[in-house]
């Protein structure tokens, strides 16, 4: 095969001059190694974004043609149901502990851990295992955790000398508990992409420092978080789009309950717009969740762009 | 771990992390444990043992909720379902997302920015977006209740990084090679085969474990298009085998360590590729 393919390309250029040769042998590898991607994207990606924005504006269930236009009532729709607030402000929630809370901490756990030793790999792994796993298995890891009957959290009830609440039936606990297994699943990445920026610095600046006097914390706050200004704001849009698409971990445990109190904005879709076919109604809140990502990631690549610059 | 500058901590650089950042760092090593500790047992427990001993070890260790599970119809079949749709998205995807990116990388034609910037759109919004239009789209092709119909749209939504990843990785290849290879008569598609992914195997690593976890975990896709019980990936047999025992804890116990187990020992294999993965493409996308 390979001494057939080198004798037709010798007897091509032998016959042909070498800057023709260039143009005609580009030419076929293009249309070999581009438009497979190219049909794939815009047929299951860019497609289906703008069918997303037709049904918006359409009454639709999903069979027969498309031709009730309903203008903005889809939108109006969406805005004016009961459940759609709660799923935008849980959303926010998540985004707000992300940024007070877990990213703090992965900070605090990436400059213990950003040295280098046996031990250290060993938490680094620990602290990592828990994003790999699927959010499926996560969240119904922790169903049992929570579960009021034979779950840990009646055991520390116990022996805290209390009954506590069955969390995940609880309106007003039903969030923080979902919030600590999101810390729970994604801290650890947050660390990761952290001590790969801590390992990005220059030891001598740090030594330096050191030699000068300067006392740890102040380097960290004066030093090593300037200089690695650009992994948190890529850690902080991880955290702000993960939020926004948060699903797969509040099926199992929670299904967007008690009272629909738990829904994000992708629990919410699935739970109106999907399960029900209502196809204009999922449209909208498919045409506001797409801006409401590229929002993120134009103020993403900006601020990143102003960082890389400083 | 990474691949970032080398940091070489000299004696005096370990004493900076406290006892009390140690101390932080065991609760927090629990806090993740524990979880896992008590899935993994529990397995084992009784339903009755799971609330009198959550902690200690098991009172017998009778693996017969797990032998029955890996022999009842479900567990294997799933798994099997999953491990088919990640080899077929890994393999599709590694092939064509690595030709354009080559394309993009080497060869010079008109529009190549363009159409790179076009498939790099797919990095600003996730695939739940377009989730509702994406299932009318695929029942008119007929790719509903299919593994191929879930291969090739998760392909297709992990072109974006995969390119962005290829590409990153290429550019850095000396161009004189390209350029040797060229006057030699190596014409583009041989330069691919025999020179750039050769060359390239740590990044087609990245990459390809990278969409293996992520079609190996994915959810939300195979639960609005699959709808036969014998195509059912893991997550999907999982949740309805949770639905069907309702409480029976140590059985669903059970069915998850079996679950999570193989994608530990994958993770524990693979983890430098997943963290390079990670951290280089994020730092750079």
């Amino acid at each position: 095969m390979a001494s057939v393919a080198t004798n037709i390309d010798a007897m091509s250029t032998g016959v042909t001059r070498r800057r023709r040769y260039m143009d005609r042998k580009s030419f076929v590898p293009l249309l070999l190694f581009v438009p497979p991607s190219l049909v794939l994207f815009t047929i299951f990606v860019v497609l289906p974004m703008i069918d997303a924005g037709t049904f918006s504006f359409f009454d639709w269930t999903g069979y027969g043609p498309i031709t009730d236009f309903v203008g903005f009532d889809n939108y109006a729709d969406v805005l004016t149901h009961r459940n759609f607030g709660t799923a935008v402000r849980n959303s926010l929630i998540v985004v707000a502990v992300s940024l007070l809370i877990q990213l703090p901490l992965a900070m605090w756990a990436a400059i213990a851990l950003a040295e280098r030793g046996t031990h250290v790999n060993i938490l680094r792994t620990i602290f990592f295992v828990p994003y790999m796993l699927a959010e499926i298995a996560a969240g119904l890891i922790w169903k049992f955790v929570y579960d009021g009957n034979y779950g840990l959290v009646p055991t520390i009830g116990d022996a805290l000398g209390t009954k506590l609440p069955h969390v995940l039936g609880d309106k007003l606990w039903v969030i923080p508990a979902i919030m600590l297994v999101i810390i729970w699943k994604y801290f650890g990445f947050h660390m990761m992409i952290y001590i790969a920026g801590l390992q990005s610095i220059p030891s001598e600046v740090i030594e330096a420092a050191r030699l000068d006097g300067v006392k740890k914390w102040k380097i960290v706050w004066h030093i090593k978080l300037p200089m690695i200004w650009s992994a948190i704001v890529v850690s902080v849009f991880f955290s702000i789009t993960g939020a926004l698409q948060l699903f797969d971990l509040i099926i199992p445990l929670s299904n967007g309950g008690p009272q629909n109190s738990s829904h994000t904005i992708v629990t919410f879709l699935y739970q109106f717009g999907i399960l029900r076919m209502k196809l204009g109604f999922g449209g909208a809140v498919s045409v506001m969740l797409f801006f409401a990502c590229v929002l993120v990631a134009i103020a993403y690549r900006r601020i990143l762009f102003r960082a890389e610059k400083a | 771990m990474t691949t970032t500058a080398p940091a070489t901590p000299s004696k005096r650089r370990r004493p900076t992390v406290s006892g009390f950042q140690w101390f932080t760092m065991l609760v927090i090593a629990a806090f993740i444990i524990v979880p896992f500790y008590t899935t993994a047992l529990g397995g084992f427990k009784e339903i009755g043992e799971l609330r009198v001993n959550p902690f200690g070890l098991p009172a017998s260790w009778d693996p017969v909720r797990f032998t029955d599970i890996i022999f009842g119809p479900t567990y294997l079949r799933s798994l099997g379902n999953s491990l088919f749709i990640a080899v077929g998205s890994v393999v599709l995807s590694t092939l064509i997302s690595s030709m354009a990116a080559f394309a993009f990388a080497h060869i010079k034609f008109f529009g190549s920015k363009f159409l790179m910037a076009y498939l790099l759109l797919g990095l600003l919004f996730p695939s739940a977006t377009a989730i509702l239009p994406l299932f009318i789209k695929m029942r008119d092709l007929g790719l509903l209740d299919k593994h191929l119909g879930i291969i090739i749209v998760q392909v297709a939504f992990s072109l974006s990084f995969s390119i962005l990843l290829f590409h990153n990785f290429f550019k850095e290849l000396p161009k004189e090679l390209i350029d040797a290879a060229r006057m030699d008569n190596c014409g583009y598609l041989r330069i691919y085969w025999y020179i750039t992914l050769p060359l390239c195997l740590p990044i087609i690593a990245t990459v390809g474990v990278f969409n293996f976890v992520g079609s190996w975990n994915s959810f939300l896709l195979p639960l609005i298009t699959l709808n036969t019980d014998a195509n059912y990936t893991w997550p999907l047999g999982i949740m309805q085998f949770q639905g069907q025992y309702g409480s029976d804890w140590p059985r669903i116990l059970a069915y998850l360590t079996l679950s999570i187990l193989p994608a530990i020992a994958f993770f524990l294999l693979a983890q430098r590729y997943i963290i390079s993965g990670l951290t280089g493409g994020a730092v750079k996308g």
